[in-house]
């Protein structure tokens, strides 16, 4: 089969954008947290929470649109505990993160294992065909026939993009995250800021990780997230705050991942392991590259109190 | 007291969660009575602690220091695989001393020479070392699972699944006399004592308190900031390296693909319980190996998957900061965690950015621990180039 024949382009494509997808909403989570000065150590359980309870919405309902609601409702319930302990009462956010990454991993797989793992069921598919468009070469097939969840994530992602760098509420976040004695001065108030922030974090996160169980691999298995969180937050600190540096270094990830099928229609065997590494491997390069181009939110990771010097 | 206290309030809320998944939690810590301790269960307990106290060694080392090295999953597995990888194939041909020596040399080796990267970028251009450990891992985990499957994979063609050849029996570490728990523990304990002199009555162990304060108050005494980092963070690497290939060498005595034990997490918290003690990580580390050893068949037998021992671990990580927090807010005692180390988030992609200026009036809930003598530095953000 040749490597440019339209079907293998197709599949290409679907696989880049199913595996892009996940990491992309969850770096933009990510983003919303650290630009308001929150570091969310513990998106990779954020993401498996919402991974598991989106897979568990869309099963019993049979509807992947309840299914991702499920998701993002899973993400805010994660997130509570960053919400309670860090933003109000200041405790640190490396422990506190690495706590929820553990918790998520290990209470995932219990309850996945005693629920579902004996009667594995797979998460219903959906894809709207784009009237015109999706009869389209190459395109047509890939991008076009998503489902329509990817096309309202997109238009949250870009909505997202224009809060954050256009409104008076993008302002307050990056005010809290760049110095936050001095939105409390303007008469902002910190803690709600960064209250919203996290949740709308939790939301993201608990998003991409059930496109993750729903739409890119349609069932969810204990584990599943194999570090992407941890990718996320590299990708959200080579981006500083720029949702479409977000998606770019996100399909680089993404191109990555999806490359092994048609390598291996040209003959070109490569084990997956180099393939679950590759991302890794291009992380680091770009870190020791761009390390010093990277730039946080000065406050970041550090709790607000009030009238403290 | 309060190392306690965080532990049980987590056991506690983990028999809560076992009561919602409808089994009774009194049947699990029986469990872990039974399986951790009685009959020669206590020996499992025994040869389950001895990496896990290595690693806990490892830990304390880089955190004494104030840098967070997370990459220990991936730097465990490459030990183990150091010793998994060439103790089929050089036990038969060398003498047994001589191949262990290599494994153990080989292990230190690959575990320091792994942790150079994270450390060089760190010391170097100040990039942020939680993330570069954590991906540098990733790459570890990546790389010990292309060896088992290609190069160390076990040569007998009957073996299909991804795994190495077992270790025989007579090349193993040797039991303590009529146990069956190997010298590996022995070699972890003295490796903790002679850590606990170290920090506590050594210059060396002065030098890395002064760094782990302040690494710029440690410039100022002559104390090289890049060549502290380097040291202390290949030496973290190398003990967790080396707990790996004791592990293999002691217990395990074969590796497959894709095998975690996630000890790393598993220990952290009883790190930070011990205060970054090697002396008080003993008891600590004991009580979870008896817990974890018991707790994989007291989970199995009231119905859990295994994995649920790590949301204990991830509770107890929860209620030690909260419990420190309340501890701070009445001023009792000292944290768990040093006072730098809570701010070192701040220092993110750029430590040097990061200038200690001194608070004169700690605000009520940003209290000094009372055994440092040093006052509370806080960082000025903001980027400065070099």
């Amino acid at each position: 089969m040749s490597l440019l024949s339209a079907s293998v382009l197709a599949a290409f494509l679907t696989a880049i954008i199913v595996q892009t997808m996940p990491l992309i909403l969850a770096a933009i989570g990510e983003t919303i947290g650290e630009q308001s000065g929150v570091l969310n150590l513990g998106i990779e359980g954020v993401m498996l929470v919402g991974a598991y309870s989106g897979y568990v919405a869309a099963i019993s309902s049979g509807s992947p649109w309840i299914g991702m609601l499920g998701g993002i409702a899973g993400g805010v319930v994660a997130n509570l505990l960053l919400l309670v302990l860090n933003v109000w009462l200041g405790l640190n956010q490396i422990v506190i993160g690495l706590a929820i990454t553990i918790m998520g991993e290990g209470l995932t797989s219990v309850l996945y294992l005693q629920n579902y793992s004996k009667h594995p069921q797979s998460v219903p598919g959906s894809s709207w065909a784009i009237p015109g468009l999706s009869d389209l070469p190459v395109v047509g097939p890939s991008l076009f026939r998503q489902s329509g969840i990817f096309w309202v994530l997109l238009i949250a992602m870009v909505a997202i993009a224009f809060l954050l760098s256009r409104t008076n509420w993008g302002l307050s976040i990056r005010a809290a995250g760049q110095k936050p004695s001095s939105l409390d001065a303007a008469g902002g108030n910190v803690l709600r800021t960064r209250s919203s922030a996290v949740l709308l974090n939790g939301a993201f996160v608990g998003a991409g990780g059930a496109f993750l169980s729903i739409l890119t691999t349609g069932t969810f298995t204990a584990f599943m997230t194999g570090g992407l969180g941890f990718v996320a937050i590299v990708i959200t600190m080579l981006s500083r705050g720029k949702v479409t540096w977000i998606v770019i270094t996100s399909l680089l990830y993404g191109i990555a991942v999806a490359i092994k099928n048609p390598l291996q229609l040209i003959g070109v065997s490569v084990p997956a392991d180099v393939f679950q590494m590759l991302p890794f491997i291009v992380v680091m390069v770009t870190l020791i590259l761009f390390a010093r181009s990277s730039i946080v939110p000065p406050a970041l990771g550090s709790p607000y109190t009030r009238g403290a010097r | 007291m309060r190392s306690i206290l965080p532990v049980v309030l987590a056991l506690v809320v983990a028999g809560l969660i076992i009561v919602v998944m409808g089994s009774n939690p009194l049947d699990f810590y029986a469990g872990v009575w039974k399986y951790g301790l009685t009959g020669n269960n206590w020996q499992d307990s025994l040869r389950l602690m001895a990496p896990l106290m290595i690693i806990a060694l490892g830990l304390i080392v880089a955190f004494r220091g104030q840098l967070w090295n997370l990459g220990y999953n991936g730097t465990f597995l490459l030990g183990s695989v150091v010793a998994s990888g060439l103790g089929p194939n050089l036990f038969p041909v060398l003498p047994g001393w001589l191949v262990t020596a290599i494994i153990i040399l080989g292990s230190l080796l690959v575990g320091a020479l792994w942790s150079v990267v994270p450390a060089v970028l760190k010391a170097r251009f100040g990039t942020n070392e939680i993330i570069t450990s954590l991906v540098m891992s990733f790459i570890a985990i990546g790389v010990v699972n292309l060896l088992i499957k290609g190069p160390v994979h076990d040569p007998n063609p009957r073996v299909t699944a991804p795994q190495t050849a077992t270790i025989a029996r007579e090349n193993l570490l040797p039991f303590i006399d009529g146990t069956r728990v190997h010298i590996g523990f022995v070699v972890a304990i003295v490796l903790a004592l002679v850590a606990q002199f170290i920090v506590s009555r050594t210059s060396f162990g002065v030098r890395l308190d002064v760094f782990g304060a302040s690494p710029k108050a440690a410039q100022h005494v002559g104390i090289s900031r890049s060549w502290m980092i380097i040291l202390l963070f290949c030496t973290s690497g190398a003990l967790i390296a080396l707990a790996g290939s004791i592990d293999v060498l002691g217990n395990v005595t074969y590796q497959r693909a894709n095998w975690n034990p996630g000890y790393g997490d598993a220990v952290m918290p009883f790190v930070f319980l011990a205060r970054l003690s090697p002396l008080a990580a003993i008891p600590l580390v004991a009580f979870y190996s008896v817990f974890a050893n018991g707790g994989i068949n007291a989970a199995r037998s009231v119905g859990l998957n295994s994995d649920f021992l790590l949301v204990v671990v991830g509770l107890i990580l929860v209620f030690m900061t909260i419990t420190e927090f309340v501890g701070e807010k009445r001023r009792l005692g000292q944290g768990y965690l040093p006072a730098g180390m809570k701010q070192s988030v701040m220092a993110l992609f750029g430590p040097r950015a990061a200038a200690p200026v001194k608070v004169t009036t700690p605000a009520p809930d940003k209290v000094t621990t009372s055994s440092s003598p040093t006052t509370t530095t806080t960082s000025t953000p903001g980027k400065v180039t070099t």
